[in-house]
């Protein structure tokens, strides 16, 4: 530990994370409706201080050990041997830092934006973002699973107050959705308990497990995780839940929410159920591969732009689950195991970027015509031309261009999915035609083209708040995409101790 | 017993001091005028101090266990504990119900003698150890709430509501008696620790007549918790009644009836658990299945909650048939928080008015968190908390209730237990939705009646749901030591 570290290391910087933004939540919150933007500035303070303070999670890292960091371990509830334990290792520091990076791009959107009840809405993304970290910085199943349910209550208010005509479905299939899976993953975790007398994910983790048990807790683990990300056929509730809700909420959903889905299987699914998840990777690489195809072919025929990309965000996250659970058939303890789920983790990354951004886009083209439909727009490069470069940009990003993040992460899992098996590479690799195909078809009839109508005649470009925000996103995008060596880097000991970890039978 | 001997009347001081303070009450408030009527709600909020205290003087040392009357009362931790959150539970119902009853009219110093004597019967089976006590106790109850139930006297629905309940009421306490009647036959004693022993002895020899008599008991226990199919009175009741005895019904009682529960199943009947708990299974899923389902169509918020019960009444008893100390305890938990949960959510109904009436109906809260914000929030944490979302204190009582059936090997109870709640969830949502995304309708003018006490109370009420949930394991401990 150097000097620079121990300024840090005394404080519970993780319990700092989680609950900054929550205390900002309430403060927003008592600001009141009458205030809204002292409550505005209230809620920008917060996200960036908490964005601050999980920056040194970062730069004070040890990238050489897979061991939990940053660790704060309380008694919380002895008689269940439940305790407050946080922890980050490789797989989950980005996804706080993503988390704590998106939460402030979010808060700039709603800028003028969001005139309704202005703190209500800003205390929601507050109080969601300390129960998105605390989820991924979790150490204990139940303090997860306590985040995991916490989070929907906020965004279930989100897409319902302020999201489009149909809201209340969405809302409601979102949360009822969402729920009926994490509920089955909870029975587990007890029964879990039961046997291992330890509700802390390393002692699951190393428990003893006989097959039977293993699948059926494998499949709970699959309700409540397969939802979440989703994977087909349980994502029927994203589309809705994005094309009703406000951009804010899509993009949190998109960046971060469907994260915890991926993280929840290399966090329970793999290292908890090995033996399970060989025996039925074939169904998980079945569900991945649909993802990719089907529902990329789905996207394709949209006409609704946020819908558009929240079928693309299922084929997207079906790379990452193909990534994550194809390490079996290429061998746990080869390279390309590594490659797979490095690939995975980094796809995940970058689709947080890539989404948050497509669906900031179309936030910004809704916030004027306060349309959707992709009919509505056409030639809009000519009105909007700054605008117009970021979201060709972003697109091209979507689409999986070389030199963009969203490159990296699937070149990497193709690539790995080759040493299993010609044809899964094959199947995924049609996302890169299929991938550039909806997107860019998007982009060409909503972009680019002669002036549609009027309504599109009298947009006027992005200013600095929109192009600051747009701006941030494209530099992440540029960043990740030129030189992935850094995430790759501090993830790399974690996924290897990872691998070690499930090549090792429990039965 | 031969020989006449002065009990010792230490232990049952709680009980005397309540008798003769609600008979002062009730003879203070006959001296009052009605603008001086909230010195009855003082001076019965006074009596419930007193007699806190007094459970607290008498209180035995933590692990032992005080009897006299010769056995039949019992004074142990389990006791101190429900009892201390009986007060509780009356003392929030007592504050809330203030405003309810002057708009209706109503605001008379017997609604609260009624209700400290209702008090009384629920400390006496709360402390009742032979049948005898415990029949005298759940009676004393029950007068208690068919007036209260019949206090808007006025009111058909709340007539009607009285009848039904005490029609059914009486149904079930014949079936209790018939049952302790068929026990008191082969055993020959109303003791419950003599009964216990006489079982063990004969529950080889005597199977079919021990199982006989336990079905009456479990019916008339049934009953009077409100499990499916012994459920019918209740829907009619919650929502017959004025506001605030459905608070009342819905919250002091069933801890009452959970510790008549324990003294029944656990104290007597321990020797038929294999019996009991098979029954208690099929009731516990009939329970949560009907109660969950069909209070998806309900309009009426309180016929709503009615089921809602049901459906918890379902969940304690999955506890209950664990019969194992964490079964118990966590059962405890689930009635106790379930008890301070329902107290918030009729609590803001109670407050609500809508077009001058008051809220029955769940459209009645269309757009809440427009005009009244605040107590849109504190409704909507009392209904995610029934849900059982974290991190509500309703989610920590579920995770410890299935804990307890996933222990004794019955994961699959656990299992349908939690789908059943997603079920439920559905319901509690539809309200949050018509609070907060609904926007009131043209002319439906909500108005809340806004008194500091009861805002500060009823917010201290709804956030101690989150509080606990967050920091569960003080109660926890408390009913795990009840049962040690």
């Amino acid at each position: 530990m150097d000097t620079s570290m121990t300024m840090f290391a005394d404080l519970p910087l993780l319990s700092l994370v989680i609950w900054m933004p929550v205390i900002g939540g309430i403060f927003v919150l008592f600001s009141g409706d009458q205030n809204p933007s002292g409550a505005r500035k209230i809620a920008l303070v917060f996200s960036i201080l908490t964005f601050v303070l999980t920056i040194p999670l970062w730069t004070l890292f040890d990238s050489s050990t897979a061991a939990m960091q940053f660790v704060e371990k309380h008694v919380w509830i002895a008689d269940f041997n439940i305790n407050y334990a946080l922890g980050v290792d490789g797989i989950s520091m980005p996804l706080i830092l993503l988390t704590s990076f998106t939460t402030i791009l979010v808060i700039i959107s709603a800028w003028e934006v969001i005139q309704y009840r202005a703190s209500q809405y800003l205390a929601a993304f507050l109080i969601m973002e300390g129960a998105m970290i605390g989820s991924f910085a979790a150490m204990d199943s139940i303090l997860f699973y306590i985040f995991f349910e916490a989070m929907l209550i906020p965004m279930f208010l989100i897409i319902g107050i302020w999201g489009g005509v149909n809201r209340i479905y969405a809302t409601l299939k979102f949360f009822l959705y969402t729920f009926i899976g994490s509920v089955l993953m909870l029975v587990a975790l007890i029964y879990m308990y039961n046997k291992s007398g330890s509700f802390a994910i390393i002692d699951l983790q190393n428990m003893q497990l006989s097959m039977n048990e293993q699948i059926l807790i494998f499949l709970a683990f699959l309700g409540a995780f397969a939802v979440k990300v989703p994977m087909w056929p349980v994502h029927t509730w994203l589309p809705d839940a994005h094309v009703e809700a406000p951009t804010g909420g899509s993009v949190i959903l998109a960046a971060i929410m469907l994260k915890i889905g991926g993280y929840g299987f290399l966090r329970f699914s793999l290292p908890i159920t090995p033996d399970a998840s060989q025996q039925l990777d074939w169904l998980i690489i079945t569900m991945s591969l649909t993802a990719v195809v089907y529902i990329g072919f789905v996207a394709l025929v949209q006409q609704d732009m946020k819908k558009l990309i929240a079928y693309s965000s299922i084929a997207h996250m079906g790379f990452v689950t193909l990534g994550f659970f194809i390490v079996y058939r290429i061998g746990t303890e080869s390279q390309g195991a590594a490659l797979a789920l490095e690939g995975g983790m980094v796809q995940m990354v970058s689709h947080g970027f890539i989404s948050g951004a497509m669906f900031l886009s179309v936030g910004v083209l809704y916030d004027r015509m306060h349309s959707r439909q992709i009919a509505d727009y056409g030639g809009v490069v000519n009105t909007m031309p700054v605008f117009a470069a970021f979201m060709v940009f972003f697109a091209m990003a979507n689409a999986g261009l070389p030199g963009t993040s969203g490159f990296v992460g699937e070149f990497m899992v193709i690539l790995a999915s080759f040493k299993a098996n010609f044809w899964i590479a094959f199947l995924a690799a049609t996302t890169l035609i299929l991938g550039a195909a909806y997107t860019l078809w998007m982009v060409k009839r909503v972009v680019f083209g002669d002036i549609a109508n009027d309504n599109v005649r009298a947009l006027k470009d992005i200013g600095k708040r929109e192009f600051l925000i747009l701006a941030l996103l494209a530099i992440a995008v540029l960043a990740l995409g030129l030189y992935p060596d850094p995430l790759v880097n501090v993830m790399h000991p974690t996924i290897s101790n990872l691998l070690q970890h499930i090549s090792v039978s429990k039965l | 017993m031969t020989s006449f001997m002065q009990p010792n009347l230490l232990p049952a001081l709680p009980e005397m001091v309540m008798l003769a303070m609600a008979c002062l009450v009730l003879v203070v408030d006959l001296f009052l005028p009605q603008q001086k009527r909230g010195f009855t709600v003082l001076l019965s909020v006074l009596t419930l101090a007193l007699v806190s205290w007094a459970t607290l003087f008498t209180a035995p040392a933590a692990g032992a266990v005080i009897t006299t009357f010769g056995g039949s009362f019992i004074v142990d931790s389990l006791a101190v504990t429900l009892k201390l959150a009986v007060y509780l539970v009356t003392f929030l119902v007592f504050v809330y119900s203030r405003d309810y009853l002057k708009d209706l009219d109503i605001y008379k110093g017997e609604y609260y003698v009624l209700g400290l004597f209702a008090v009384l019967g629920m400390m006496i089976m709360i402390s009742a150890h032979s049948f005898l006590l415990l029949y005298l106790g759940l009676e004393l109850l029950s007068l208690s709430l068919y007036a209260m139930i019949a206090f808007n006297r006025d009111s058909v629905s709340s007539s009607e509501a009285a009848m039904k309940y005490f029609v059914l009421g009486a149904l079930a306490s014949g079936l209790l008696l018939y049952g302790i009647s068929i026990f008191y036959g082969i055993s020959g004693t109303l003791d419950l620790t003599a009964l216990s022993l006489v079982i063990k002895e004969q529950a080889s020899t005597n199977p079919v007549m021990l199982a006989f008599a336990l079905t009456f008991i479990v019916v008339g226990l049934s009953f009077k918790l409100g499990a499916v199919p012994f459920h019918m009175w209740l829907p009619d009741v919650y929502q017959g009644s004025p506001t605030s005895v459905t608070l009342f019904i819905g919250s002091a009682p069933k801890i009452a009836g959970f510790a008549m529960a324990i003294r029944l199943l656990i104290d007597g009947l321990a020797g038929l658990q294999i019996d009991w708990s098979m029954m208690l299974m099929m009731l516990a899923v009939a329970s949560m299945a009907l109660g969950n389902v069909v209070a998806i169509v309900q309009t009426n918020f309180k016929r709503m909650l009615a089921y809602s019960t049901i459906s918890h009444v379902g969940f304690i008893m999955l506890g209950l048939l664990a019969a194992t100390q964490t079964g118990l305890s966590s059962a405890m938990f689930y009635t106790l928080t379930y008890a301070i949960t329902s107290s918030v959510a009729f609590g803001v109904l109670m407050l609500i008015n809508c077009k001058g009436f008051n809220a029955q109906e769940i459209a009645d809260l269309k757009g809440l968190n427009d005009t009244h914000p605040w107590y849109a929030a504190l409704l909507a944490i009392a209904l995610f908390s029934m849900a059982g979302v974290p991190p509500t204190v309703g989610f920590y009582a579920k995770l410890v209730v299935i804990n307890a059936v996933i222990q004794v090997d019955m994961v699959w109870l656990g299992l349908v237990a939690v789908l059943l709640s997603v079920i439920g969830l559905y319901y509690y949502l539809r309200v949050v939705k018509v609070m907060y995304f609904d926007k009131p309708e043209d002319g439906q003018a909500i108005t809340v009646k806004d008194a500091l006490d009861v805002k500060i109370l009823l917010s201290a009420n709804s956030l101690s749901l989150i509080l606990l949930g967050l920091f569960p394991s003080f109660l926890m401990a408390w009913c795990i030591a009840a049962f040690a």
